[in-house]
């Protein structure tokens, strides 16, 4: 009866607009200036169009491009200069009292703290239980991936993105391979994408099972966890049975992906699809109208949409903000655009909309993984070009040709034309880029990684700044820190 | 809500209109003791005090006072969620007893490294080292010489399984299926130096898991 039952969406604060179209403007949450900005320049822009396809960051380099990416997003919806108010560190001033200085306390949290979601160490600046400035001080997890990508060939660079976010493998892989695809010039057969879309969707619920799962254990409820928990074991499951790794995939690679399906994959998922919002709905049978969660939750770090974009964030934080704003939706890159999804918007930005957005943004993957598995065409799973992905096995037994690529691919590795590119995928935890600059060989001049959660940690004092010390941990959940992308 | 200043609309039409409007009973609706009571009347919000709800009167357009009171006391949406886990409990458990019942593991599965032999008894390895120039961790490492029959093996063949990642780009690059990543995941050490794998321990591997690592591989073969 209750695992069935729908939710009382009613009862919660915030207010779902999925949304399908391009347009920006929340109805709330937008200051008044800048929704004055937003509105004219969508008369400018709608003049000019004839669309309302303002606000597009184009990624591809198609042609077509009318309005550059700088025109919309940093000058005229988003000034690029922080408001002095956020970056100020207002602790409070040392009180003087005749010979004697109160200073703030300082509290140093992690890097053991088993809410610091591994190895955070935050320093924070408490006036009384209120948290006046917090300062995270990153590099514990350092390992110097983008240094090390520029002496591997781009096969072996490929499974340092794994280790990047490491609750989100397929996707780091998705990113970097999206990029070296784009500097080969060259397009993956269709299947490939589906292919990876399917599995950028299951690494999607991978993460917000993992970051709504710990945020709740965070704030004090295990039981949650564990289901989670039981249902990533299945996904990790559809992992190992596609490349033989539960986490550390190595799967995407540039041209397509490493292996065909196996036999019989793709009517699981869709088993494991069909059972899986029951299970959302279970949990949110227990957490969703919880009056210790919505206690904890509701108001809790919230921040608007102008200091969302000042200081970088993306990914659900940005969309419980009320900016409708997702990189599948406004440059598709995979085959997303033949898709049908909504994505979800929050309209209060504190912690309960981020937790809302994950939830609904589990489901929307769903949508999305049933209608790959319908669409899903026959063909190759990646390019038949030997220069790029490696011959067969039973070519390679048989043709000398193909023993020559072979060998040549697993040495040397293939040659990517000169040139650079920014490219970015909508992660789960937000905008995960890569920018690659090549020199022409077949190493990486420059691997530059956009990381998601590392300009989180840069805004962190910004939503735990007026806060209480209690609701740090709830804080910390809500951003879905992984040290693997943060330190990288 | 908003309080209207005493002399505004003052003078107007309208102001007796306006008047009959600020009749307290219909001025706000207010719940239960949170009696709104601000010293300034411009305040329009209770400070410190957060609710899920721009106002009062709009929660009340999406939950209706008395739904809301019998939930708050009844604690129906405890209940419900008590009700889950209580399900739960007659429910098949999903984790296993792990030394005595295991998971599936898939024919890709990548786990402990083992060097093959033909069904000959003769090694696959025949030492062209691309194993060791595409493993990303550097953790493979090949001495070779021309054997006394005058074809070319290894004299030395070490995988370093702490530097491993685990990638699996060793056993697709290798030619000869020699080098793959077993079934096998249960081979931990209580030194470092164990986990240092020599040719001799890669080939005893291969030996012990040559069942199932060819099983594995023929029912790969239409994927590679």
């Amino acid at each position: 009866m209750f695992r069935a039952a729908a939710i009382n969406r009613s009862a919660c604060k915030a207010v779902f607009n999925t949304l399908q179209s391009h347009s920006v403007i929340s109805k709330t949450t937008l200051p008044s200036s800048l929704k004055k900005s937003l509105s004219s320049f969508a008369l400018k822009s709608s003049s000019r169009l004839g669309s309302n396809q303002f606000l597009v960051r184009n990624y591809s380099s198609k042609p077509n491009r009318e309005i550059h990416p700088q025109d919309i997003y940093a000058d005229r919806v988003a000034p690029v200069h922080l408001s002095p108010e956020s970056i100020v560190d207002d602790s409070p001033e040392p009180v003087k009292s005749d010979n004697t200085v109160i200073k703030p306390f300082t509290l140093n949290f992690g890097p053991q703290h088993p809410a610091a979601h591994g190895v955070l160490r935050l320093l924070i600046e408490l006036d009384g239980e209120i948290i006046t400035h917090s300062d995270p001080h990153i590099g514990l997890l350092h390992r110097g991936t983008e240094k090390l990508m520029e002496y591997k060939t781009y096969l072996q660079a490929l499974p340092y993105m794994d280790r990047l976010d490491y609750t989100s493998t397929m996707t780091n892989e998705e990113v970097f391979s999206l990029a070296v695809e784009k500097l080969l010039n060259i397009d993956i057969p269709l299947r490939a994408k589906y292919i990876r879309v399917i599995f950028a969707e299951i690494t999607r619920v991978l993460n917000h099972l993992m970051a709504c799962g710990s945020h709740v254990m965070d704030v004090g409820a295990f039981t949650p966890f564990v289901y989670f928990v039981e249902e990533r074991e299945k996904c990790m499951e559809f992992y190992e049975r596609v490349c033989g790794a539960r986490m550390h995939a190595a799967y995407v690679r540039p041209g397509g992906v490493a292996l065909d399906l196996p036999r019989g994959l793709m009517q699981d998922i869709y088993a494991w699809a069909e059972q899986f919002p029951s299970r959302l709905d279970e949990t949110e049978e227990m957490v969703t109208s919880n009056r210790i969660w919505m206690n904890r939750t509701v108001g809790i770090a919230k921040i608007s949409v102008q200091d969302v974009l000042h200081w970088g964030f993306t990914g659900p934080i940005l969309r419980a903000s009320g900016l409708k704003w997702d990189i599948r939706k406004s440059a598709p890159y995979e085959v997303y655009d033949r898709l049908d999804f909504d994505v979800p918007v929050g309209t209060q930005g504190d912690t309960y909309d981020r937790y809302l957005v994950r939830m609904e943004e589990m489901r929307q993957s769903i949508r999305i993984i049933k209608q790959c598995l319908d669409q899903m065409p026959p063909g190759l799973h990646k390019v038949d070009d030997w220069k790029i992905s490696p011959p067969p096995r039973s070519a390679m037994k048989n043709d000398m040709e193909a023993v020559i690529h072979h060998f040549k691919l697993f040495s040397e590795g293939y040659n990517v034309p000169a040139g650079e590119t920014y490219t970015a995928i909508e992660a789960p935890k937000g905008e995960m880029g890569v920018h690659i600059v090549s020199d022409g060989s077949s190493r990486p001049y420059k691997c530059h990684i956009r990381a998601p959660g590392f300009y989180h940690m840069g805004g962190l004092h910004v939503l735990a700044k007026g806060s209480l010390v209690a609701d740090l941990v709830a804080i910390i959940g809500t951003s879905d820190f992984v040290f693997g992308e943060v330190d990288r | 809500m908003n309080v209207i200043p005493k002399n505004f609309l003052r003078g107007t039409a309208k102001f007796a209109a306006f008047q009959t409007l600020r009749v307290p009973s219909i001025q706000m609706r207010t719940y239960a003791s949170i009696q709104k009571s601000n010293a300034s009347p411009s305040d329009s919000k209770v400070k410190k005090f957060e609710i899920p709800h721009e106002s009062w009167a709009e929660r009340d357009q999406t939950d209706k006072f008395f739904d809301f009171s019998a939930r708050q006391l009844l604690m129906t949406e405890m209940l419900r969620g008590f009700w889950v886990v209580l399900e739960a409990f007659f429910r098949e458990p999903f984790t296993l007893h792990y030394p005595w019942e295991k998971g599936p593991l898939s024919a890709r599965f990548r786990g402990e490294h083992a060097l093959r032999r033909y069904p000959s008894g003769e090694e696959r390895c025949i030492s062209c080292k691309l194993c060791e120039a595409v493993c990303p961790a550097q953790a493979i490492t090949i001495e070779s010489e021309p054997r006394a029959d005058g074809s070319r093996r290894t004299v030395r063949y070490d995988i370093d399984m702490t530097k491993c990642i685990f990638c699996g780009l060793c056993q697709e690059a290798c030619p000869t299926d020699a080098i793959v990543e077993g079934p096998n995941f249960e081979y931990s050490t209580e030194t470092h130096e164990e986990l240092i794998y020599n040719k001799e321990k890669l080939l005893e591997n291969g030996d012990r898991w040559e069942v199932e690592i060819s099983r594995n591989l023929r029912s790969e073969h239409r994927y590679r």
